[in-house]
């Protein structure tokens, strides 16, 4: 093959420019206006300080909604988890045609808006929805479910959980059937085979599936927004209300920069133990 | 072949009923005859239908989305396939924080995506401008695009472009008698996959729309923040059959479980 | 100088030299393979002399005209690539017609080549098939359709058999080598089987780590193998260590009558001599006497596992319907007296 300098290049350039352009100046600039003071009256201030910084990170309120997102998120994470893995197991267990069809119903809403799943859960959860329905008629005493934690951690986790379910399925594809198989041959228990066999598989899909469900419902808005009401904010519906209603930007900036540096974080300290896991596993 | 047991079978029936509960509702709810959010006990009635086209603001986002949809789509191929084949076919330097760059936009979330371009357009002026919107979903959707067209590519037995070269081809006819051709189902893929993606992003357009570009996810939500009546199920009846509809399709040029693998 | 002739073509990967210093003459309408062990730069030269791998140094020419530097697009060769490489979104028929087409060979006389070439492969019928519904042996011959469509003057093929199973490959053997002399184009085959190079070329060209270590008719290879390692590569070989002692062979203190060599005498020689080249006899009326200790039955031919005071002998017999011998069996081994070479000096005195 004749070696070539320049298509590459040119190939690239148009991709290139946009990117860097509307990907890296406009976070190079958000960055800047993080920096910017800002006063009630005059709006923006041309001069620099790191006032956003220390207020974001000192008061209470600001804290209370990180620890609050945190905390769904792993609790999301931690149910996605459970409920995802194994049922990609049983999805990996099926035959075709309901292989195929089962999988479509488990990932395919992936597709379907977030806020129209959440607009769903909103009147499934309502103090008239089905759920409290079902729970009069079953003679338990009607709760308050929308706009608490919970209700957004269900919603999330119905988001979520293909991002959970499609890891554990690919890691699961990789996996020979007949090893299986050959484990119970060989006298293992059902049980024994799961453990010794599939579950090395599945933990590999869990932990990633587990970062990118982390992820996103850390920076969650639709679900937040509308099953946590005005009261129960999370990181990304804050950042909204700083921008859309007080109107303080730089504020806004801070903490959006504060969730994109927590997540970057997150996610390299997290691949870095996975990857040695992974070293460990598989030899 | 081994077989699930009861235990398993439960457990992925009540999987299924949870992912399936809240869509269905909707569209039951969308055929209410009531004036309320409630099921249709009484009689199917086509009424919240009708009332969307009594409602142009949603009329004109859905306008909106789509128009924006279908150009975001269409230029994130124009970018991707020529991107995926220079990083696939040639090595350059700087071809690792290229790939990095077009694959940045999946892991900076769509919060902070949004809160950037509204400074960015800010400054320019150019907030509420419809071409900017478009640019800014090209930079979100660019990145399936190019997984996809990546993917195809490393899929391609390179020995059939070597064949068709000895066989008196130029370089540009392999590609477009050969190359694009067995590539052509990624790139759909892709464009199916980043119309949808662009179609329902909300997060990140709800910062940088402006009342005349605003989309229907960003209607919706604002809509639904402030009053729900069961036009809402009507309307998200309708996405949930675009969905269902673009998903078949997707399904059967690329099987839909390649395409969303890792899809974030 | 022959129709195409490699000069000192040399292909270099960083400091590891894949293919050094190879010169080859093909003759008009010869059928020449390239063959060695896996590694061993097969590939590599075939790519060079397609244009898909550009040689470190070296000149490749044909029919006098200098085509080191030509793009792979212009040299107009016929290529067959071990995957086959069939374009799998066209017929067959298109994928016959593709290199007619890049010539702008208008559509009647391209039909009407791409018939007569289907023909040849005897794959009439099968124009509007995919590969994907084609069986190995057949997606094979379309690859070679494909190429001998543009009447190319060297048609290169990349172990075009290698992805058949056993019997089908021996027929693609047959047919690749009646279309080649039907058609009579040079041809310069890649394959790392040994019986598959002796059986259909003109000559053998055995390459080892990128070098090439001889040039030969099938028969003169096979006869008189250059290097200890063509020998054992080149069909079954019983070797054994001696001492060259007057004009003659002297192994384990037995002596043995041999082909003439230039060794010294007293050398340390390894003694190498074909099993199909040992018959069996009455005990004490052959060159040595021996113990059969294992007999295997290959089908056609028997193989006999003789221990003799000499080493351990292998015999092959071909099959006449009856059973030569059983383990156990004492016996005698005779062969021509030049059968037994001396191939060089051991590698360990014995
Ligand atoms: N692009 C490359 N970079 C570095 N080394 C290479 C490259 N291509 C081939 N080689 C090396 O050159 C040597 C010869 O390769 P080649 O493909 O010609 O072998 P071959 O004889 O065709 O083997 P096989 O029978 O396995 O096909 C090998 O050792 C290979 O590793
Ligand atoms: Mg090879």
């Amino acid at each position: 093959m004749t070696t070539n300098r320049v298509t590459p290049w040119l190939l690239v350039a148009p991709g290139a420019v946009l990117f860097l352009g509307l990907v890296l100046v406009p976070l190079v600039l958000t960055g800047v206006l993080s920096l910017h003071g800002y006063n009630h009256t005059t709006g923006i201030q041309p001069d620099f300080t790191l006032a956003h910084y220390r207020a974001v990170l000192s008061d209470d309120y600001y804290l209370g909604i990180f620890w609050r997102t945190f905390r769904i998120a792993a609790l999301t994470t931690l149910i996605c988890a459970l409920i995802g893995a194994p049922e990609a197991y049983i999805l990996s267990r099926m035959r075709d045609p309901w292989r195929s069809v089962f999988l479509l119903v488990i990932i395919g809403p992936l597709l379907v808006s977030v806020v129209v799943r959440a607009f769903g859960w909103s009147m499934l959860l309502g103090s008239s929805g089905l759920v409290n329905q079902a729970m009069q008629a079953l003679g338990l005493p009607s709760t308050r479910l929308l706009y608490t934690e919970t209700a957004i951690v269900i919603a999330l986790v119905h988001v979520m959980l293909p991002f959970m379910a499609i890891p554990v399925w690919t890691s699961l594809q990789k996996l020979d059937p007949a090893v299986e198989a050959a484990a119970l041959t060989l006298g293992a228990s059902p049980f024994t085979a799961l453990r010794r066999v599939v579950m090395p598989q599945v933990t590999m899909g869990m932990l990633s599936g587990s970062l990118i469900v982390f992820g996103l419902s850390a920076s969650a808005f639709a679900i937040p927004g509308l099953l946590g009401g005005r009261r129960l904010k999370m990181a990304a519906t804050l950042v909204y209300d700083e921008y859309m209603h007080e109107l303080n930007w730089p504020l806004g900036a801070t903490i959006a920069l504060l969730v994109l540096i927590a997540n970057l974080v997150i996610m390299l300290a997290y691949n870095r133990a996975v990857e040695a896991r992974a070293r460990r596993t598989l030899g | 072949m081994l077989k699930n047991g009861p235990v398993a079978l439960l457990f992925h029936t009540l999987v299924v009923g949870f992912v399936l509960a809240p869509l269905v509702v909707i569209c039951l709810v969308a055929f209410t005859p009531e004036n309320t959010l409630s099921m249709p006990w009484r009689g199917l009635s086509l009424r919240w239908f009708r009332a969307i086209f009594d409602h142009p603001d949603f009329v004109i986002s859905f306008q909106n989305s789509l128009l924006l949809g279908l150009l975001s789509a269409t230029l994130s191929v124009a970018i991707a396939v020529p991107a995926g084949l220079a990083i696939d076919r040639y090595s350059f330097p700087g071809r690792d924080a290229i790939n990095a760059l077009f694959l940045s936009p999946l892991i900076i979330p769509h919060l902070v995506l949004g809160v950037a371009f509204l400074r960015l357009f800010a400054l320019l002026g150019a907030t509420g401008d419809f071409s900017w919107l478009v640019a800014s979903h090209v930079i979100v959707v660019t990145p399936y695009v190019l997984r996809l067209v990546l993917a195809a590519l490393n899929g391609l037995d390179r020995s059939v472009e070597a064949a068709a070269l000895t066989l008196g081809a130029s370089p540009f006819t392999v590609f477009t008698r050969i190359t694009a051709p067995l590539i052509l189902p990624g790139i759909s893929g892709g464009w199916l996959l980043a119309f949808i993606n662009s179609f329902d992003e909300l997060t990140m357009s709800i910062f940088v729309t402006s009342p005349q570009t605003v989309t229907l996810p960003v209607r919706m939500y604002m809509y639904a923040t402030e009053s729900i009546d069961p036009m809402m199920a009507a309307v998200s009846a309708l996405m949930i059959a675009m969905t269902a509809a673009a998903m078949v399709v997707l399904d059967r040029i690329f099987g839909l479980d390649k395409i969303l693998v890792g899809q974030r | 100088m022959g129709f195409l002739a490699l000069q000192s073509l040399t292909k270099r990967y960083g400091d590891f030299s894949a293919v050094q210093d190879l010169d080859l003459s093909v003759g008009k309408g010869e059928f020449v393979s390239l063959l060695g062990p896996s590694g061993c730069g097969k590939t590599t030269t075939l790519q060079m002399i397609a244009g898909l791998v550009e040689p470190t140094s070296g000149k490749i020419m044909l029919d006098g005209r200098d085509l080191t530097h030509e793009k792979p697009n212009k040299r107009g060769l016929g290529i067959v690539f071990q995957s086959y490489a069939l374009f799998p979104h066209l017929s067959v028929a298109e994928n016959v017609a593709f290199g007619l087409e890049m010539r702008k060979v208008n559509r009647a006389a391209r039909d009407a080549r791409v018939k007569d070439v289907l023909a040849l492969v005897r794959l009439t019928g099968m124009e509007d098939r995919y590969p994907r519904a084609l069986s190995g042996g057949q997606r094979q011959r379309v690859a070679v359709a494909r190429a001998l469509v543009i009447a190319p003057p060297v048609l290169l093929l990349d172990e075009p058999l290698s992805n058949l199973d056993a019997k089908l490959r021996e027929e693609m053997q047959f047919e690749l080598s009646r279309i080649q002399r039907s058609t009579g184009t040079t041809t310069i085959m890649v394959t790392h089987d040994q019986a598959e190079a002796l059986s259909i070329s003109d000559r053998v060209v055995v390459m080892e780590a990128g070098r090439m270590t001889q040039v030969d008719a099938p028969y003169r290879l096979y006869e008189n193998p250059a290097t200890a390692f063509i020998s054992s590569f080149v069909g079954k070989m019983n070797r054994l260590d001696g001492v060259w002692r007057q004009g003659g062979a002297d192994i384990r203190g037995v002596q043995l009558p041999c082909a003439p060599s230039e060794m010294s005498e007293n050398t340390p020689t390894t003694f190498a001599i074909r099993p199909e080249k040992i018959a069996l006899c009455a005990t004490g009326s052959g060159q040595i006497d021996g113990t059969i200790t294992n007999a295997f039955f290959l089908g056609d031919a028997w193989l006999l596992h003789v221990e003799t005071a000499a080493g351990m002998v292998a015999v092959s017999m071909p099959n006449r319907g009856e059973e030569p011998a059983r383990a156990g069996m004492a016996v005698g081994l005779s062969w021509p007296p030049f059968a037994l070479r001396a191939e060089g000096p051991a590698e360990r005195p014995s």
